[in-house]
């Protein structure tokens, strides 16, 4: 590619992707992530072999971290699922962490309105909630683009902002615990609200068997359905699905449903499990992280499960070296961002070899 | 009103409105070129937080904007290598360098959260600068607004008035007869994808010299969105971008004063009125299809590798 | 922005010598060039001399353009020296190549439609002396040569025929001591070749060398002096065009002697009509589409239809809306087999019996990054039952991309493969029959050997008529007029997207349809050009 190098390497285009690489990029991806992590944590002035112990080794010892790798995969999962649909089709819905937020905001009008019922149902119906919650906060950048031609990637999220604000609002304003010492923060659910844990002492509830099935369900969706085919065909090229008959607009439409309602469906789970009421403190990043776990996972769900836990457990691990080795909390993040760009830089590979290009053989 | 009132509104829509019109500056050229970054925000936090940290530590602004230019040109560096050389997405690298720039920036600013730094001086001209409120509007501000607009300025005589201008938007039309002329596509693509990270630096920057005069995580607060939201608006021409970016300006500065005039509304819901707004202009503009499709540069976010 | 003006450093120092008719103006020894997979050039050897125009003659694939990109600086041979007036050279990048006095006209033209005639010619221009009081200079070599431009326009308004000439003029600022044209009437009208073809000649008593590229056999013996035979990539001869047959030309060329399609049949004219449309009016959806005027034809079972044109005259838009991509403002517009499907989109389309073969393989007629098995159930799935309560049938996909695959001699390693790992011949092999397999009572086709060599061009020809006789009504849109004439029954010509009234082949000329390419028929004219 540079002229006049003495040796050097080109890119040469492959005439099939590699099959190979498409498995292979993220797992060195992830190898790279940590060799990068190790060097960052000697520059914090850290001894990297233990931070590296602490952070990606530690939290799967024991059972009750174990199952923590779950609970928080669990919405990671459920979100990046969406978005692997709707990316395969080119839909570009950057505003999960909005739709996250609104999905828990509507299973918390649900447990709030019935705060004292104490049957089950309460928590049934926070179900379908959030997921018309987060669905309805995906159908608007769905609208504004088929309406408006309006970009979903800018219109998603400024709803993201938005739904922030909704949240906050809520929490200050009429959905304030009157109890809460003045804390910024709903009441706590009632028993009736929280979902069943399944395995006592973790803190594992239904919402991750919830993960496993919508996992099996877009799996099955994608690599068995007409709807699949339609949507890989839209996202490889749109010329060709409109001549196959494929209605771009029914799948921008569903591509941004079922993502906002999985992401809503998160949120519900996320207030009505671990958290157990409305805090300003929701938003962690979830819908932003499900974006880096859709591309891990290869866009494709059965991948996003492992992805899902690989970026649970750079959680796990944030959090533990921040209590033992005193190290910021933006770690986590910084490893999240460079671990997506390790595995965008490894993608190279699948459709594109290297050649090394020696003087000498020169053409002319 | 009283004009001392209106000034200061006035002041403060030149302070809101610069960070943006920098930012989306940058990105304008960078998209000309036919390259989408929306990592901005990422580049925009970067810059605030590299330009606050020298300014700190060295007690000099002037090295702390050129540092911030520095860092917003190094995170661009990033994207441009992982989109040109390595050929990767450019939406998901863009989200990546965002993703990236927040967790980048709270790990360097950890140390300067709460720390105030003199705010970026102003033009003082005797006489000029004490007439009633043209004064302190046009001869009172600091440097980085001047540059705003110098920058807005130059980068329309540059488009439009210069070879170079001219390579730059053939590169983005269509780099396939760009390169089958003998154009350096990619060469060409970094150097605009660098004035874009500058640019980004340059609005963090400004937001923690001179807006707020201090570094808070996520201090950017979308601005990078807008700022994207705002090319798109000016429909790929610099001139509209002056207007879209004191449009917004004065919307970021009429929420304040919809809170200080007690009408009522929750302060979180006038919040709101920046990004709905950029949602409201995007369907107005985006609504005609024709006019993006005849503006937008061709090539925008398409992949380029020279085969042979 | 340091990188903008980089281009004019990579020229070598070349003073022009006196032009010297002891000597070629350039030769070429033993060129070679290698592509992953296949031979594009082997062992080339070439002699151009000034003020000759030299055919370079070949099907298409068998490295013409290759060749011409190695003169012109665009791709580096793997093997092989290049003389420049008896000087070896290393022609690095275009920009080098224009320094020594080459110039080239692409067929593809690199024009920037965003941008005005003038700035498209300043890109072109290395030097930036050059570039001073270009306007003028446009108006004076556009005037000399008989090429009429307006420096002021914007690409995307202009003319195919216009176009080009903006890049013919763009070569002729520089002087050019040698002028590429790559199949350059391949978008012109017979009447627009004839203007170019005394272009040419005149640029040639000049003394400017011109490397003609192109496969139309006529028009080389009408313009070469010399003709160089390139077939899979090696000259197989270098003759004087306008001595020899065009069959011993065309021998050379294709290799073997290919059997002409059958043809064993008479157009029914009592058979039952299968398509209708009806004055058919569509402004188009694209930015520089053209829009559809009163459009109104019919095919009967059996019959074969040709529609003729020079590229850009409303054939995508009229494919779109009879493929259903587009839809037509009512449904009466469009019948096929008397129901009316003017408002149905594709789908709906083949479920009453039509099919489509679209212009472009790549990304429209079939997905480039899917497997042939994928790529067959894209259309096929409607009338293969390819599908059973949204749930794809594997087997049956497979088994019918085989089906394709085996019938029309499709070269893959198997229905696994991805579309984009077969050749452009191969992938339109695959297309053409997966529609035709679908048994289709309508097929609209465009373009259907649009850059396939000859053996698989006859192939598909041979299936289009056998489909015809099995009572099958066909639409053919394409460009290639000696196509339309072998196939159709009637033929008609869209310029401007008014589409002349079909006229049975036989009672058509040539010379007539050249003018209807040209918009004359009664209306408008289409493109001022």
């Amino acid at each position: 590619m540079v002229r006049g190098w003495p040796m050097h390497l080109e890119i040469v285009a492959r005439g099939e992707r590699s099959k190979l690489w498409t498995y292979l990029s993220p797992v060195l991806a992830i190898v790279l992530t940590l060799v990068t992590a190790a060097i960052l944590f000697l520059l914090l002035g850290k001894d990297p072999m233990t931070a590296l112990k602490v952070m990606w080794l530690d939290p799967l010892l024991t059972k009750r971290g174990f199952a923590e790798l779950f609970v928080k995969g669990a919405p990671l999962v459920l979100i990046a699922v969406g978005l692997a649909l709707g990316f395969r089709a080119n839909v570009w819905n950057i505003g999960a962490e909005g739709q996250f937020i609104m999905g828990a905001i509507f299973a918390s009008g649900v447990a709030l309105a019935f705060h004292d019922v104490t049957a089950w149902p309460v928590w049934l119906a926070m179900i379908p909630a959030g997921i018309l919650g987060g669905a309805f906060w995906g159908a608007i950048p769905a609208f504004l683009k088929l309406r408006f031609n309006a970009n979903e990637i800018l219109t998603s999220l400024m709803l993201t902002y938005v739904a922030t604000l909704i949240l906050l609002y809520l929490v200050v304003g009429p959905w304030k615990d009157p109890e809460g010492y003045g804390f910024p923060q709903s009441r706590m659910f009632g028993d009736s609200a929280n979902s069943p844990r399944v395995i006592p002492g973790t803190r594992i509830h239904v919402g991750v068997f919830a993960a496993l099935a919508v996992v099996g369900i877009g799996w099955f969706v994608l690599s068995k359905s007409l709807l699949g085919f339609k949507l890989k065909v839209l996202g490889h090229a749109p010329r060709a699905a409109a001549y196959a008959g494929f209605s771009t607009g029914q799948l921008t439409w569903l591509s941004l449903l079922v993502g906002g309602g999985l992401a809503g469906l998160a949120g519900m789970f996320e207030v009505a499990g671990p958290i157990g009421q409305l805090t300003p403190a929701l938003p962690t990043g979830y819908g932003f992280t499900a974006i880096i776990v859709a591309f891990l996972g290869r866009l494709h769900p059965v991948g996003v499960l492992f992805g899902g836990l690989v970026l649970a457990l750079s959680y796990l691990g944030g959090e533990k070296a921040q209590i033992l080795l005193g190290l910021p909390a933006a770690v986590t993040k910084i490893n999240q961002g460079i671990l997506l760009f390790y595995l965008l830089a490894c993608d190279l590979f699948i459709r594109y070899r290297l050649r090394l290009v020696v003087p000498g053989r020169k053409a002319a | 009103m009283d004009s001392a009132i209106l000034v200061s509104i006035l002041l403060s829509i030149v302070s809101a409105s610069t960070p943006l019109l920098l930012a989306a500056t940058g990105e304008l050229v960078t998209e000309r070129s036919g390259l989408l970054n929306l990592g901005v925000e990422g580049m925009m936090l970067v810059g605030s937080v590299v330009g606050f940290a020298v300014t700190y530590s060295t007690g000099s602004a002037l090295l702390g904007v050129v540092a911030a230019a520095l860092g917003g040109a190094a995170m661009a560096l990033v994207f441009s290598f992982l989109t040109l050389t390595l050929l990767a997405n450019q939406v998901a690298t863009g989200l990546a360098l965002t993703i990236f720039g927040i967790g980048l920036a709270a790990m360097m600013g950890a140390g300067f959260v709460g720390h105030p730094v003199p705010k970026l001086p102003g033009l003082h001209i005797p006489g000029l600068s004490e007439l009633p409120v043209v004064g302190p509007l046009l001869f009172g501000q600091d440097a980085l607004v001047y540059f705003s607009f110098l920058a807005l300025f130059g980068t329309t005589w540059f488009l439009f008035h210069t070879h170079g201008g001219l390579v730059l938007r053939a590169v983005g039309d269509s780099h396939d007869a760009a390169h089958a002329i003998g154009y350096p596509v990619i060469r060409i693509r970094y150097a605009a994808a660098l004035f874009g990270g500058a640019m980004s630096g340059l609005a963090g920057a400004y937001l923690s010299l001179s807006y707020t005069p201090m570094w808070a995580e996520d201090m950017t607060a979308g601005r990078g969105w807008i700022a994207l939201a705002l090319v798109v608006f000016a429909t790929w021409r610099p001139g509209r971008l002056l207007l879209g970016a004191y449009l917004f300006g004065g919307i970021t500065i009429l929420q304040f004063h919809v809170q200080t005039l007690g009408i009522g509304v929750p302060a979180q819901l006038v919040s709101m009125l920046p990004y709905l707004a950029t949602i409201v202009v995007l369907c107005i503009i985006s609504t005609d299809r024709g006019r993006i499709r005849l503006n937008a540069p061709a090539c925008l976010g398409r992949p380029f590798h020279a085969a042979g | 922005m340091g990188g903008a003006g980089g281009v004019g450093s990579a020229e070598s120092p070349v003073v022009r010598s006196d032009s010297n008719a002891d000597q070629p103006l350039l030769s070429l020894r033993g060129i070679g060039k290698t592509f992953p997979g296949c031979i594009a050039n082997e062992a080339i050897d070439l002699d151009l001399w000034p003020g000759e125009i030299h055919a370079l003659l070949g099907e298409n694939g068998a490295g013409k353009s290759t060749l011409v990109k190695i003169i012109y600086g665009v791709l580096k041979p793997d093997a092989g020296e290049i003389r420049w007036q008896g000087r070896p050279v290393a022609l690095a990048n275009p920009a080098q190549a224009r320094a020594l006095g080459i110039g080239m006209v692409f067929q593809h033209f690199s024009l920037f439609e965003a941008l005005t005639v003038t700035e498209n010619i300043a890109l072109g221009l290395t030097d930036p002396s050059q570039r001073r009081d270009l306007r003028h200079r446009i108006v004076a070599i556009a005037d000399a040569y008989g090429l009429p431009l307006d420096p002021d326009r914007v690409v995307h308004d202009l003319s195919v025929g216009e176009r080009q000439r903006i890049e013919i003029v763009r070569c002729l600022l520089q002087d050019p001591r040698l002028l590429i044209m790559d199949e350059p009437t391949s978008v012109l009208t017979p009447q627009e070749a004839e203007r170019l073809f005394a272009t040419l000649r005149r640029l040639a008593a000049e003394g400017c060398a011109i490397l003609y590229i192109s496969h139309k056999l006529d028009e080389i013996r009408a313009l070469c002096e010399r003709a160089t035979i390139l077939r899979q990539g090696r000259v197989v001869a270098t003759c004087d065009p306008r001595i020899e047959d065009s069959r011993y030309l065309a021998e050379l060329m294709i290799g073997a002697e290919l059997a002409a399609p059958s043809h064993g049949r008479r157009p029914d004219f009592d058979a039952a009509t299968r398509l209708v449309v009806a004055h058919l009016t569509r402004a188009s959806d694209q930015q520089f589409g053209t829009d559809l005027h009163d459009i109104t034809f019919d095919v009967r079972a059996g019959e074969i239809l040709g529609i003729g044109g020079i590229a850009g005259n409303g054939q995508s838009e009229l494919m779109a809306v009879l493929s259903g991509e587009v839809l037509a403002d009512r449904s009466e517009r469009i019948t096929l087999d008397g129901q009316p499907v003017g408002r149905v989109g594709p789908d709906g389309r083949r479920a009453c019996g039509a099919c489509f073969v679209p212009e472009e393989r790549n990304d429209h007629g079939a997905v480039r990054e899917m497997t042939l098995a994928e790529n067959a159930f894209l259309s096929g799935h409607r009338r293969r039952n390819l599908a059973r309560r949204g749930i794809i049938d594997r087997l049956r996909t497979l088994l019918f991309a085989g089906e394709v695959v085996s019938d029309f001699d499709v070269r893959t390693s198997g229905p696994k493969a991805e579309a984009r790992s077969l050749s452009g011949g191969n992938l339109q092999k695959f297309i053409v029959g997966r529609e035709i397999l679908q048994r289709p009572g309508v097929l609209v086709v465009a373009q259907p050997t649009w850059g396939v060599d000859a053996g698989a061009a006859a192939d598909i020809h041979q299936a289009l008529l056998n489909l015809a006789d099995t009572g099958a009504a066909i639409v053919i849109i394409s460009q290639d007029l000696d196509e339309l004439m072998m196939l159709s029954d009637r033929i008609a010509v869209i310029a401007g997207g008014r589409l002349s009234p079909p006229r049975p082949v036989g009672e058509v000329s040539v010379a007539e349809i050249g003018l209807l390419m040209g918009g004359v028929h009664g209306s408008r004219v289409a493109h001022a050009s």
